[in-house]
Formats: C-alpha cells, structure tokens, sequence
C-alpha cells in the first residue's frame, strides 16, 4: 500500500443530472481507475447526489480533509491523485475561491450555502444513492422504526399535523389535513401517491432529492401508508428523469429486499408495497387529479373536486397524495418531532423550502432555504448578486404560472400568504432572477407560450383565452399592438383565471397580470412608442450606423436583405423598409459603429 | 331543506342539489353547452358560472353543491360579463358561417351569442386546424363548428356504452376523434345517432334528405314503431312530411334512441307505400281499384266463405306493429262479426 | 316483463340469456352496459358469443335448444350449496321437493356435458346469480323460439323463485318483446283463446261481458293459432286469411310451406308496402304507417304510451278499414276517434281500466295493472308475493330437440337479428344508409368449422335443411360456436326457408326457429 499523504478518506463525486452531463461518471471511472493504478486502497469513491451549486459542476468533494473542487473534468483526476492524495498538494487551480478575495473555501464556507438549512436535502451529496446502508448510516428507516413500532397510525398523523408542515408542490394545503382527511375516509383499500411529476422548467428540486436521496420518500411513503391505512403506494415520476427512475428502482428493491418494504415490515405486521409509475411530459399531471387519471391509464386531464382524492382518489380509493418535498420532510418531522420542525422557518409556513434558483445570478443551483429568509438574501447573498454589471429587475416564483416580483418587493419575505399577497405564488420551488436587459412583456409571452402548449384542453377559458393572450402579446411585442389589446388582456386575464377548471388554469395568466401590474409602462412603450425598453424584442428594434463607420463595406456585404447602401470609406446607411432585424451586421462591424436601440 | 338565497330570492332547496339544479327548480335559466343532466357533471365549458354574491366568487353552476345561506347571484354584471367573454373566444374559433349551417336557429351557441349581445369578431387570432375527418353513411363531424364540449363522448361511453368517441390531443388542438382516428365503425359506432341528438351545435350533423330550418318544423312526440322497449320520439314535420327524429325523454328510454329509431324513417314518404287499394283480377295481377269496391269485395268475399265453410274457415292475422285500438277492434271485428276465434298475431315469431 | 326496462340498472347481477340485447333492443341494451359500469354483475348465456359477452362476468356458450339443461345444472349448485332464499319459497311458492329431487342429477359435470360449457362457469353462473342480494334474468327469443320454449322459460322463473329475485326493484323475470306493440296486441286479445286481459273465451263470465257489451253470441271454443292455421289452409279447413301489417311469408317458419297455403286460400292483406304476403294477397288495403294515426302501443315493460298523427295518412288507418268492414258485414258501429276505441276496450279490460289517453299523457306512459283512474299503475309485477297466489316450481326434464338429432343435418343453426334491420326489413331496408351497410343475407360460421369445409369469408355457401335449401355468402366470425351456424332471419329467401314449422312448443305452439339441422357446403 502506498502512503498516503493527504487526510482524506472519502472522495465524493456529485453525480446529480448537472454534474452527470459535465461527465461526473468518467470522472469517478477515472478515480476508481486512478486509485487502483496508485495502489491506494483506503480511500472510498462515493457517487452523491445534487451537491446544489450546480454553475460550479462537476463538483469534487474530499473528506475529512474537506476540500471543494467545482468544475473538474476527467482529465483532472489524474492530478488530484498524485498531486493531492500522494504528495498531501492540494490542486489549487481547481479549488473553489471566494470572488472577493480569491481565497479556496470548504463547502460550508461559501456564501451559497451559508444561507442554507437542509431537512430535505440533508442527505444529497452526502450519501451514495444507490447504496441502501449508506441512507441507514444517516439514520434511515429510523423514523419507519419509531412510528411502527412506538406510535399509533393517530399519532403519527398527528405529529404531522402539529408540525404546521405544508404540501411543497405548490398550493401549500396543510398536510396533516391531507393525511387527517385519508385516514379517516371510509373504504378498505387506500392508496399513497407521490407526486414526482415535476414539470416547471429549470425546475429540479423533485428530481435532486429522487437522485440523492430517494429511500426518504420510500421511507416517508410507507410512513404514510402506517399511518392513513393504506398498503400499496405509487411514485409517479416522469420520465424525463432516467437517473431519478434508474436510482429508485435500485432503492425499492434495496428496501423490499431488506424488509422494508414488502409483508410484515420491521415485524411490525404492516405491509406496505410501493410501484413506480411514468409520466409523459404533461405540465397538468402535476395536478394530482389529472395525475391520478394518468396512473388509471386515462388521459391526464384534471377531474372534478370534490370528492377530493383524500375520499375518493385512485381507482375509486381514498387517496394520500403529497409531493416529493413534502415527503423528504416527513422523517425528520418523524425522528426530530413536530417542535423541532415549527422552530424553522415563520409561523404560518414552518420548515424549509427548496427552490431552483435560476436566470440572471451568479450562483445557479438548488437552495434549500428556511421559509420566510427575504427574496434579497436568496439573490444576493445565496446568489451572489447579478453577473456581468447588471442590476436585478424582477424575480420569478412559481413556476410558469408564478408572478414576476419587481424590485420594490425584493425584502418581501418568501411565504405562502407574502407571495399571494403580490401577485405571485410559492409553487412548486422555481425561482427566476431577471436582470434589467429583460423585457417583461417577452417574459409574459415566454411564459404563455409555455402555458398554451401545457393547457390540457379540457375546459374552454384555457384552451383558448390563452392562446388569444399568446397571441396580443405576440401582437405587442412585434410591435402591432393596439390599446385595445391591451383592454383584451386585462379581460382575458380575468376570465382565464377566474373561469378554469384547474389550478393550471386559474394561475396561468399570472405572469402576464404581474408584468401588467408592475411594468405596464414597457407594454405602453411597446404599443404607443413602437420601442422595447430592454432592446430584446428583435421586430422593435433599429440598426442605425454610427459615425464610428469607416465605409469599410464588410455589413453591407453581410447583410442578406441588401438593406444596407453606402460607398467605400463613407458612411453607410441601413434602408429601414428592407431591414429584417437579424443582427447581421453588428456581427461582421469590426469597429461596433453599428447600433441597435 | 337548505336555505338559499337566488338573485336576492329566497328559496328553500333539497340538500345534495347543485347550483344549476336549485336554478333550474326556481325557474332560472343558466346557459350551458356541456350540461346534460343524464350524464356525470363535467364543469368544462365554464359558462354556467355564477357569483357568489359574499365572496365574488365564479363557480360553475352545474357542479357546485349548494350550501346552507348561501348568496348566488345568476345575471350579476360580473357573470353577464365573463361569459360574454367566454362566448366571444368561443367565437373566435368557431366557423361563424351560421348562415348555412344545419343548426341555425337551433344552436346554443347562436342563442347565447345573441342573448349575451357578443362582439362576434371581438377576438382575432389561428383557429384550431383539423386533418381528422368522421362521417359514417348517417352522419358525420364538422370539426370547424365543434365546440369541445365532449357531450358527444360521454353520452356514447356513458349511455350509449360503445366508447367511438375519445377527446384526443391536448390544449387548443383538443378535438373529438375515435381512438387513433380509426373509421367509426371500426370503433364500435352502431350508428345510434345519440351524440348527434346530443351535440348543442353544428358540429355532429345527420346527413339528411330533406333540409329544414328549425323554424320550419312541427316536432309532434309519439312512440318509436320498431322494438318492444317503446322509446319516446318527436317526428319533425315539414310540409306534411317527416324529415327527422330527435329523442324524447321517455321513461323507458331516458332521452335514447338507437339506429332504427333515429334514421330509419324514410319509409313513411317512400315512393313505394301503398296509396290505393289493389284487386288482383283475372289476369293474375293485382290493378288499382276504388276504397268502396275493394271494401265490397271483401265483405262479400267474407259473408259467401263464412256461409259455404262456417266462420271457423276464415283466420284473422292481426299485428303486433299497430296500435291497441286496432288490434281491439279486429279482435271484435273477427269475434263478434264473423263468429270465430280463428285469431292470431306474430307474438310467437 | 315483470320489471320497467330501466329497473336493469338496479339489479347487483343481470343474467342475459337468448336475447342479443345491444342488437334487438339497442336502449336496453345501454342499460345492462351503464350497470356493468356502474360495477354490475353480468352473466350472458347464448350459442353466439353476442356483444355483451365480451363485458360478461361469465359467459356460457351453450349448445343451442339447452337452456333448460342449464337452468337445472345452476338450480343444482343453488340448493346443494345452500344458495336458496328459503323464506321466499316458503311463502311464496310450491313444488319444490320435486324441483330439488329432478336436479340432482343435474351436476355441474351432466350440464356442462349437454350445453358444451365448462363446469366451473356453470358453478360459477350459479353463484353470482343466487348470491346477490337482487339479480335480473333478461331473455328473448333465443328461449322462447325452441321446441322446449314454454319449458325453457319455466326453467328461469325456478331460478328467480328459487332465489326470491321476484318483486322487487332489480329482480324480476323479464322477457322482451320483440316488437312495439306485441305486447298490446296480446293484451288486446289478438290470441285465440283469449279475450283482452287475458280473459278466455272458453270463460262462461268472460264471454258473457263481451256478448253483453257488443250484442252478439260468441263462440266459446279455442282458435287456431298462426301457426297451426297454415298447415290448415294446407288442408282446405281454412279458406280465408285476413292479414293486417304481418309478413309471415318471411317471417314464418319453413316459408315455402307458408306461400303454398297463401297460394290456396283467399287473402287480404292491409298493409303500407307490397310486402312479400302481399304479392300472395287476392286484395291489398293500403294502411297508414304509425305516424299517420292516433293511438298507444303497450311497450315490453306493459307501459301504454301514445302514438300521434304526424303526417296525413297515405292509406286509411286499419281501424277505419275494419269499421269499414264491420258495417258492410252488417254490424252498424261508428268510432270517431282512436280514443273512442279505447275508451270503450278499456271498460272490458280490467288491466286497462284506469288508462286514460289524458292520464297518458299526465304520466308520461302508464303500466298496468291499472284498475281504476286513481291507481298510479304498477311498473314492477309481483310486489310482496306472486300474483296468482302460490308460484309453482315446474319440474320438467330436458329433452334434445329433434331437429339437433339428425346426422344428415350435423350443423345447428340458429337464427338472430341485427340492430339495423327490423323483422322482415319492410320499412327498414327503405333507409339507405342501412340497406347500404346491410343490402344481404349471410351466414355466420366458426373460423375452425371454415376450415374444415374449405370454405373463405365471404364466399357462397349452400345451406340445406329438411324444408329447403339456400344460397348465401359465408361469413368467418369468432363469435359462433363450433358446430353451429347463425343466420339473420331478416331476409327473404333466407332463413325461414329452413326453419321447421311442423314441430312446434306444445303449449305455446311457438316454432323452433332457433334451432335447425342444416349441412352447410361451399358452392
């Protein structure tokens, strides 16, 4: 054996969807290889899940040592290895530093996750997901342990209930309630679900915890089964998470084969079996109606409520349906009691809440926050701020169907009941941060164009109130649009949410009512100055030559329109009947004379 | 008994009723297009909304259960409002060719349209494009006067029971289409006509012989002359003529009816029924003759074989397909005027 | 029936036997669909596997004419395992030691053996039917058009009195009546042995009303039946027939024996077309059609409803031909109106009594019994116990039809009906969407039987029996049984060319149409 100089133990390889795509599987083949080459037997390669700063991927962690390498690539083994691990050298190229003062930090130390509470992330990238007693080493299937075998189906409702925990995929129902209502509605055979259909774009809060820690939900949903009744589960997971699906297939069958799962669990005489079933990219599966009727094998469209699932849900059965989150709280709320639980975050929202945090802001990853931290501290603290000398314009809750957040409610505190009150929502975690190059009216389209491709069909406000939205948005921003569109999508607005059939619906207009409440001033620059504020909408821009030109011909041969006239060495002019916008110019100016404005 | 209150009135209702039930039972019209009260609630089409005069609330009157004091107001300027809205992007993807369509003058959305005083071509916009044809040799769909209201669908899986009809695609390319776009038949359709019957527009339209406009009509309710389940029908007549069948709601048939029932009706003005009586002479065929002489001959044709052979020689054959009073009267016409139980009908074949 | 059409969907298991339900009473046919997706039982027996089967619990595909046979095998189950409602017998009925000691040698293996089913569905059918709280029988002609019809139908009333699935909603024994007004006509006393209500005219105090009521003498003895009068015209005892809206050259058994006694006898016929009996008659009436008149017609659940003049009548209506007829014959009468007609039936009809066509009206249809003009009429038969007093088990042994014995006639063919066709495709075929989807006879045989006699879908077969012999396409369809054949009977020249008349029911004098030895080879 060779000597080992370096103190570490334990090499652990983000192997998150983000690290997985930077390659984190060669790099961990490389470390195995590498490991073995050198002779070193005593330091263990763990594939983790979702480390979180996903900008800064492949992420590298050594411990006890605790080194942070961010952006490794395979080639970069090698040198860890024998500069590292042999010779006790840290690769410093390779660590990550502090911005300001370019000082290498461990994990904890940077500010991304200074900032961060972990329940339900706790065990992401921490534990190899794959590996059943790595999730047992960090007290899991504790909690399984104590409710069946200390504490009454009642009880263990109750502990829930009395944790104030609420439903994280988006509405935020209390689910004590939820868990409440299914126990004690009558019929023999019950179901538990969980809601892994996590379709917000950028959105991957779900998709994290089922990659790095999957057994929780597994543990939490045979939980639930104790305690509302029910003997069989469901994980409806789409299938645009392979690696989410590849790891809880090996969890289910670690947990059935060691007793976890399956007759008689912990000789407790509760059984409990769990299946996965896959979605199909529907947005609207991720309403639990029309996800039900998804796993029924009809088509996902949402059904009516009441009976609410909790009555009368899957196939006909009561039916407890809570999302992915909300499930990874349970064994701590379980283990740490409901006490514990409420201590975090403010009195009507207790606990954590992970969001996506994505968009304009250095620090892009997965945050898992206490609730009520102020959206302020998410980008600037946790996010390090906006990139590139630009300053924040508006942020973006909820998912497609969320608010947009302008700058005087930055301080607002991030909660059920705050978020509503501004026009926006908690959704299932999504958080956009846009800077002051963004059009609010292109980012209403974006996002209605989202919703009308989403919109399941079944009721007539959505189908079609979103697709006329779409289309006087499209309207605006190429610069046809009248005052009377604007008049339309004040009505519009108010018809589509207040006459949906679903949530889906209700919300969809959200984007479009926010950026009208907060930015109606760019939809009037659009509409009476024919001008985008933010200079993004291509059909309202000029190209204009500036004095800077030195009538060196090279845009007039560029441009495809012929569009452009002037003589060698004079200044050129662009004919705006023929311009098309495309940009081409610019491009080939070597000495930027040409504008767009 | 739950109390209610309805545009200010008060009303005391059945516990378990909806919205649009408790109107319905107080004399109040709601619209709706995907109502149907022989089918489970759907809530899709959205214009039955009503506020909730506390809350301001919409709610869709047909699957909201009514609630102890609870305050609804039908017609509120909110209400009149959104579903004028709703009408007008109903509109802006609806073929507005009313002028020639099959169900001008009868159409719910052309009523609503004009009740709720719509802007017709207030909203601009794509219309959903359709390649999915359906038609069978008895009706057929026109796609571009659908209106999603999936009535058609679910009375065929939840009445008719054959499930032709599925809703497929999603968003504002949802249309009716049999699964995958197989032929009708292929589907199951026994041609029974039922979503036809059922469909509040143009869109599912029978392929007619005679046209008619709704105002051209007399619809006159009788009984289905085919099998023994006697279902309820209204014969519309034009110029003396029967030209369709629409379902009735009667109580062996709860608004149904199959092929036979809604289609096969031409025999009634086909060239081919008889219009005089016919004698067959002594060329072997048979020649038109006068009622009275065709009458005469066979009362004497009668009186001479009762009087050669007995009454016992002459059987009467009545029918199952007439009505109780002529099957009576022959049963007297061969009991008491020719003297014989010699009587029978088809009720063994 | 004993039970409203839509009383089905009330029942926890609906037993459907010899009636293609979806094909011959399309609505009721929707019922038994929305009960089986409302989570109902269903059990359907038939030689063909008809479209509800394919939704079936169990489906028995029983050999054709063994209904009683089955019938006995799941009485077998019904009281050896305890199955039986026996405070409802014990009120209610009589004979059933007698009952109990004939199906003992009914075992599921002796049944299974003569309808060609499995034992364990036999058990099973047995099961479901008598275990379930309330279950419905739905049968047709598939039981009734059997040599053995009357005894096939006693069979089902011992399954439902022996499970007390009598009386209540859900239950019943319901037989449905092919055609609008079979019912009314039988009420009507278009029978010849009885008056209306059923009364006899063998009955001294039932003759005695209706000579008092229309002035005449009656006879007292028993009429010929339609199917005994045909052989009779054969014979020169009958010299005259008076045919109103019937086509019994197609539709009746063995056809060509039919048109012969057309041939010989002195025939009028009132109809709306020139139908195949017609081109026999001497003279032909031209008839209104039923939207050309006022009237009721009694519907297969016994509810009078009415039938409205829609369009003026093409020919006269068939009660004014008869009035007509009446008064030349020296019986001087006048009627109005339809309603006149009624109104004076009804005073003879106990059943009818309290109808009225205002009271139609009121209540959208009214079943009766309706004695008196307060009474709401009775939709369900046999409430708290059996009409007639005591119900009596009828303990009768299954016995094969002759025509299933004949080894030069191996295949048994069996005769049914298609949705869009109606009887012999009078008024029907004048549609021409369904004279498109439908413009032929055919015969339908089993895929392993095609390929034993070499014969293709769709290729002309020549189908022989004892009475005649046709030539039809073949058509290859899963859903018949081997060693059996089915034939729509729609079509002339069709089926009832080899339909039996010469063996009939005993005591209903009903044909067998649904059971005939034919031999079936490719042209």
């Amino acid at each position: 054996m060779r000597d080992v100089k370096s103190g570490c133990t334990r090499v652990l390889v983000c192997a998150g969807t983000c690290c997985v795509s930077g390659k984190a599987f060669v790099i961990i083949e490389n470390f195995e290889k590498e490991l073995a080459a050198a002779g070193i037997l005593d330091i263990k390669v763990v594939k983790t899940g979702c480390f979180g700063l996903c900008s800064e991927g492949p992420i590298v962690l050594t411990q006890p040592d605790d080194y942070f390498y961010a952006k490794v690539s395979p080639q970069d083994v090698k040198e860890i290895v024998e500069e590292h691990f042999m010779q006790g050298r840290p690769v410093q190229r390779l660590l990550y530093k502090d911005a300001s003062n370019g000082e290498a930090l461990s994990l904890l130390e940077a500010d991304f996750y200074k900032k961060q509470h972990k329940v339900a992330l706790a065990r992401c990238g921490v534990i190899d997901p794959e590996k059943i007693d790595d999730f047992i080493e960090q007290d899991g299937f504790k909690a399984l342990e104590k409710a069946l075998l200390t504490m009454t189906p009642g009880q263990v409702v109750e502990e829930i209930k009395n944790s104030g925990l609420r439903g994280r995929g988006g509405a935020g129902f209390p689910s004590g309630k939820k868990w409440e209502f299914t126990k004690n509605a009558a019929g023999e055979k019950k179901y538990v679900v969980c809601n892994g259909d996590e379709g917000d774009p950028g959105a991957f809060m779900d998709e994290s915890i089922l990659e790095g820690d999957p057994l929780s939900v597994v543990e939490a949903m045979a939980i639930a089964g104790y305690a509302i009744g029910a003997n069989e589960g469901y994980i409806y997971v789409r299938a645009e998470y392979p690696l989410a699906i590849h790891r809880l297939k090996i969890a289910l069958a670690q947990a059935k084969e060691r007793g976890f799962l399956g007759k008689n669990i912990l000789n407790s005489g509760f059984d409990f079996e769990l299946s996965i079933r896959y979605g199909a990219g529907a947005f609207v599966c991720g309403e639990e109606t029309a996800l039900i009727s998804s796993i029924e094998g009809r088509k996902g469209t949402p059904q009516l409520r009441p009976p609410y699932p909790a009555v009368k849900g899957l196939f006909g059965c009561p039916t407890l349906i809570n999302n992915v989150e909300t499930y990874a709280n349970i064994g701590k709320i379980i283990m740490m009691g409901a006490e514990w639980f409420k201590a975090m975050g403010t009195a009507g929202s207790p606990g954590t809440k992970v969001f996506a945090l994505a968009g304009n802001v250095k620090n892009i990853g997965l945050v898992e926050v206490p609730m009520g931290i102020t959206l302020r501290e998410i980008v600037y603290d946790i996010g390090q701020g906006i990139p590139d000398g630009r300053s924040f314009k508006a942020a973006q809750t909820g998912g497609p169907s969320g608010g947009c957040i302008p700058i005087e409610y930055i301080d607002t505190p991030i909660d059920y009941e705050s978020l509503g009150e501004i026009g926006s929502m908690m959704g299932s975690g999504g958080l956009i941060v846009m800077d002051d190059s963004k059009c609010m009216v292109g980012i209403a389209k974006f996002f209605m164009q989202f919703m009308v491709e989403e919109s399941c069909g079944k009721c007539a406000p959505c189908r079609l109130g979103l697709v006329r939205i779409y289309e006087a948005l499209a309207r605006i921003t190429d610069g046809n649009g009248t005052m009377e569109d604007l008049q339309e999508l004040e009505e519009l607005a108010e018809m589509v949410s207040s006459l949906s059939f679903c949530a889906l619906g209700q919300s969809a207009p959200n984007p479009l009512k926010t950026t009208l409440r907060y930015f109606k001033d760019e939809y009037l620059a659009h509409i009476n100055e024919k001008r985008c504020p933010a200079g993004e909408c291509e059909k309202l821009l000029n190209y204009e030559i500036t004095s800077l030109c030195i009538g060196c011909r090279k845009c007039l041969k560029a441009c495809p329109a012929a569009a452009i006239i002037g003589k060698v060495k004079e200044q050129h002019v662009i004919d705006k009947t023929k311009c098309i916008k495309c940009g081409a110019c610019i491009e080939s100016c070597a000495v930027k004379a040409i504008i767009r404005a | 008994m739950i109390n209610i209150y309805i545009n200010g009135q008060q009303r005391s209702i059945l516990p378990g009723k909806t919205i649009l039930e408790a109107c319905k039972e107080s004399g109040i019209h709601i619209p709706t297009f995907c109502y149907d009260e022989r089918l489970k609630p759907e809530g899709s089409c959205r214009i039955c909304v009503v506020e909730l005069e506390d809350s301001h609330k919409l709610l869709p009157a047909c699957t909201t259960e009514i609630a102890p004091e609870m305050r609804i107001a039908t017609h509120s300027p909110l209400v009149m409002r959104m579903r004028k809205h709703l009408l007008e992007i109903m509109l802006s993807n609806h073929d507005i060719s009313c002028l020639k369509c099959e169900r001008a003058g009868n159409c719910l959305l052309q009523d609503y349209a004009y009740e709720y005083d719509v802007d017709i071509e207030k909203y601009r916009g794509r219309t959903r494009e359709s390649a999915y044809l359906a038609e069978n040799k008895f009706f057929e769909l026109d796609q571009s006067k659908c209106i999603s209201c999936g009535k058609c669908a679910r009375i065929c899986s939840q009445l008719q029971g054959n499930n032709v009809w599925a809703i497929s695609n999603r968003g504002f390319e949802t249309e009716v289409s049999t699964p995958f776009g197989i032929d009708m038949e292929e589907a199951g359709c026994v041609h029974c006509g039922n979503c036809v019957s059922i469909c509040p527009v143009g869109a599912l339209k029978p392929k007619k012989e005679h046209k008619f406009r709704a105002w051209e009509i007399n619809e006159i309710q009788t009984t289905c002359s085919y099998c023994g389940v006697g279902c309820q029908m209204y014969l519309q007549v034009k110029d003396d003529k029967v030209v369709g069948v629409k379902p009735a709601y009667g109580k062996s048939n709860e608004g149904l009816l199959c092929v036979k029932g809604k289609f096969a009706f031409d025999f009634i003005n086909h060239p081919q029924r008889l219009t005089t009586p016919l004698l067959r002479l002594a060329d072997g065929e048979l020649h038109s003759v006068s009622w009275e002489e065709a009458l005469q001959l066979i009362a004497d044709k009668t009186q001479e074989i009762k009087n050669t052979y007995g009454a016992d020689a002459i059987m009467g054959l009545s029918s199952a397909r007439v009505t109780n009073e002529e099957n009576y009267l022959f049963m007297k016409y061969m009991r008491a005027v020719i003297g014989t139980n010699n009587l029978d009908h088809c009720a063994r074949l | 029936m004993t039970n409203p059409l839509t009383d089905v969907k009330n029942a926890d298991v609906i037993f459907v036997t010899g009636s293609n339900t979806t094909e011959a009473h399309p609505v009721l046919g929707s019922y038994v669909r929305q009960a089986k997706e409302k989570g109902k039982k269903l059990i359907v027996a038939d030689p063909i596997k008809i479209p509800l089967a394919e939704i079936a619990d169990v489906f028995l595909q029983i050999k054709p004419g063994t209904s009683l046979a089955l019938s006995h095998g799941m009485l077998h189950i019904i009281f050896a395992e305890g199955l039986d409602d026996k405070a409802y017998i014990e009120q209610n009925t009589q004979g059933v030691e007698e009952l109990k000691e004939l199906v003992k040698k009914y075992t599921p293996e002796y049944t299974a053996e003569i309808c060609g089913v499995e034992k364990a569905d036999i058990i099973k059918a047995a099961r479901m039917y008598a275990g379930a709280s309330v279950s419905s029988i739905l049968y047709c002609m598939g039981i009734t058009q059997q040599v053995n019809g009357v005894n096939n139908v006693y069979g089902l009333s011992n399954l439902a009195l022996a499970s007390g699935n009598l009386g209540k909603p859900g239950s019943g024994v319901n037989p449905l009546r092919g055609q609008n007004n079979v019912q009314g006509a039988c009420d009507m006393g278009a029978l010849p042995d009885v008056f209306t209500a059923y009364r006899k005219v063998t009955d001294h105090n039932a003759r005695k009303s209706f000579e008092d009521a229309w002035g005449v003498k009656l006879s007292g003895e028993t009429g010929l039946t339609a199917t005994e009068a045909i052989p009779a015209a054969l014979e020169d005892k009958i010299k005259m027939f008076h045919i109103i809206g019937e086509n019994p050259a197609v539709s009746d058994a063995d056809s060509n024996h039919v048109k012969k006694a057309l041939k010989k006898a002195f025939v009028v016929v009132q109809d709306i077309f020139l139908t195949e009996t017609a081109e026999f008659a001497d003279v032909v009436l031209p008839a209104a059609c039923f939207a050309e008149k006022d009237g009721t017609f009694t519907n297969s659940e016994r509810r009078v409803q009415r039938v409205r003049q829609a369009v003026a009548a093409k020919g006269q209506t068939d009660w004014q031909i008869i009035m007509q007829l009446m008064n030349l014959l020296g019986y001087k009468c006048h009627y109005d109106q339809a309603e006149d007609i009624f109104t004076e039936m009804r005073a003879l009809t106990p059943s009818y009594a309290g109808i009225t066509y205002g009271r139609i009206e009121e209540n959208n249809g009214l079943c009766w019994p309706c004695p008196n003009e307060d009474h709401p009429g009775t939709p369900i038969l046999h409430i708290e116990k059996p009409l007639k007093g005591k119900a009596e088990f009828k303990a009768v042994e299954w016995q094969p039809a002759q025509e299933s014995l004949k080894t030069e006639y191996p295949v048994l063919l069996t005769t049914n009906r298609i949705q869009h066709h109606y009887h012999t495709r009078t008024m029907t075929a004048k549609t021409k969407a369904i004279d498109e989807y439908y413009p032929d006879c055919y015969v339908q045989i089993n895929p392993a039987d095609a390929a034993t006699w070499n014969i293709a879908n769709g290729e002309f077969v020549e189908i022989v029996s004892a009475r005649g012999t046709v030539k039809v396409k073949a058509q290859i369809a899963d859903s018949i049984k081997k060693g059996t054949a089915s034939m729509p009977f729609h079509w002339p020249d069709g089926a009832n060319v080899l339909t039996c008349a010469a063996e009939l029911d005993p005591i209903s004098k009903v044909p067998g149409l649904k059971l005939v030895g034919v031999s079936l080879r490719k042209i």
